[in-house]
C-alpha cells in the first residue's frame, strides 16, 4: 500500500441477494479500503435484520452506466413492440417469483 | 463462592465490560461502516452476557438476577481479565485489544461447544457463530492498519506493544479455573494458548508487525478482583441509572 494517506476510502455498491432463488438486488453503498473490508463492512451496515443469504461488492468506479441522454434512443423504440411481452403464457400458481 | 458460577461470572464480565467500551463508540466510530460495526459486535457481546449471567444467577440462587449483577456490584466484584478495561484509545489501540480478546474468545468458546456442561456448551454453541466474525473482522483490520500506511502502522504496533502485557491472563488459571478444567466444563491453558500464539503471529505476519516476546512478563489480577483504575469510570457511567434509581424500569 502507499504511504500516503488516501482521504477517502473508495466507494462500493452493495448488492444482496435475500433468499435463495432470488437474484442479488442493489441495496445501497459504503466505504471500504479494499474488497474483502468491503463484505465485511456490507455484513455489518446491511444485514443486520436477517436481510441476506449472499453479498455481492462492486467498487462504484467499475459501474459502467448508460447516459440519461441516450434514454429516448436506447429504451423508446421498445415501447411499441407489445408482442415481445410474453402475457399470453397462463403461469402456475405455484410458480412464484418468476 | 461456587467455582462453576464464579467461572461463569468471569465469561459473562469479560463480555460485559468490552460490550459496554465498544457502546461508549457508538456514533463515534472513524467512519459510518466501523461505527456499525462495534455496535454490531457491543451488542452480540451484551446478549452472550446475557446468557452467562442468566445460568450464574440460577446456580447461585441467591435471588440475584443479570441485571442484579451487572448494575448492583461493585469493582472488586467484577471478575473481568484487565485487557478488557484498558481505555479505547486510538482506533488502533481499540481494535488491537478487540484482537487480543477475540483470538481468545474465539478458540475458548470452540472448546466449550465440548464443554461437560450441557447448558454451557448450548450457549458456546449459540456464540460460536458471532464470535467467528468478531476474530474475523478484528484481524482483518489489524492487517489493514498493519500493513497501511507509515502512520497507521506506528500506531498499530504501539498498541500492540503497549496491550501484549494483559494478553496472558486469560491463560494464567487460579484454583477455579483448575476446577473447571478438571471438570471437563473448560478446555486447559496450554491448548488455547497454542491456538492464540498461532493465530495472532499468522495475522501479524500479514500485518507486517512484530510480535512481542512470547515469555514477556503478564499482568493479572483481573478475575480475582484486583483492577486497574480504569474499571471504576466505566462501572460508573454503566451502573449511573441504576444506582441513582435503584430498581428503575423502563
Amino acid at each position: 500500500m502507499s504511504t500516503q494517506l488516501s482521504k477517502e476510502w473508495p466507494l462500493w455498491e452493495v448488492f444482496i441477494r435475500s433468499q435463495h432463488g432470488l437474484a442479488h438486488k442493489h441495496v445501497g453503498s459504503l466505504h471500504a479500503p479494499d474488497a474483502e473490508m468491503a463484505v465485511n463492512n456490507a455484513r455489518d451496515v446491511y444485514t443486520r435484520r436477517n436481510e441476506g443469504v449472499s453479498i455481492w461488492v462492486v467498487r462504484a468506479a467499475d459501474i459502467v452506466a448508460s447516459s440519461p441522454s441516450d434514454k429516448g434512443a436506447l429504451f423508446e423504440p421498445a415501447n411499441s413492440k407489445v408482442y415481445r411481452h410474453p402475457t399470453f403464457f397462463p403461469m402456475p400458481e405455484e410458480v412464484k417469483n418468476l | 463462592m461456587d467455582p462453576k458460577v464464579n467461572y461463569l461470572l468471569r465469561l459473562g464480565d469479560n463480555a460485559l465490560v468490552l460490550s459496554q467500551q465498544l457502546c461508549r463508540l457508538c456514533g463515534k466510530g472513524p467512519a459510518l461502516e466501523e461505527d456499525m460495526a462495534l455496535s454490531n459486535v457491543a451488542l452480540d457481546l451484551l446478549g452472550q452476557t446475557r446468557l452467562w449471567y442468566e445460568y450464574a444467577a440460577e446456580l447461585e440462587g441467591a435471588g440475584r438476577d443479570e441485571d442484579r449483577l451487572a448494575y448492583h456490584r461493585d469493582a472488586h466484584d467484577f471478575k473481568n481479565c484487565l485487557l478488557l478495561e484498558q481505555p479505547n484509545g486510538n482506533y488502533a489501540d481499540t481494535m488491537m485489544r478487540q484482537f487480543y480478546f477475540d483470538t481468545w474468545h474465539y478458540f475458548l468458546i470452540a472448546g466449550l461447544t465440548h464443554s461437560s456442561d450441557a447448558r454451557i456448551a448450548a450457549i458456546a454453541e449459540k456464540s460460536l457463530k458471532e464470535v467467528t466474525y468478531h476474530l474475523r473482522r478484528s484481524g482483518d483490520l489489524v492487517v489493514r492498519m498493519g500493513d497501511g500506511t507509515a502512520i497507521s502502522h506506528a500506531k498499530t504496533q504501539a498498541a500492540a506493544d503497549a496491550l501484549w502485557m494483559y494478553s496472558g491472563e486469560v491463560f494464567t488459571y487460579d484454583a477455579v479455573d483448575h476446577a473447571m478444567v478438571d471438570a471437563g466444563i473448560a478446555p486447559p491453558a496450554d491448548e488455547l494458548r497454542t491456538q492464540w500464539l498461532a493465530h495472532v503471529a499468522e495475522i501479524f505476519a500479514d500485518a507486517t508487525l512484530a510480535m512481542p516476546p512470547k515469555d514477556a512478563w503478564m499482568q493479572s489480577g483481573g478475575k480475582q478482583g484486583r483492577h486497574t483504575e480504569h474499571l471504576g469510570y466505566i462501572l460508573a457511567e454503566m451502573q449511573f441509572l441504576q444506582r441513582a434509581y435503584p430498581n428503575a424500569q423502563w
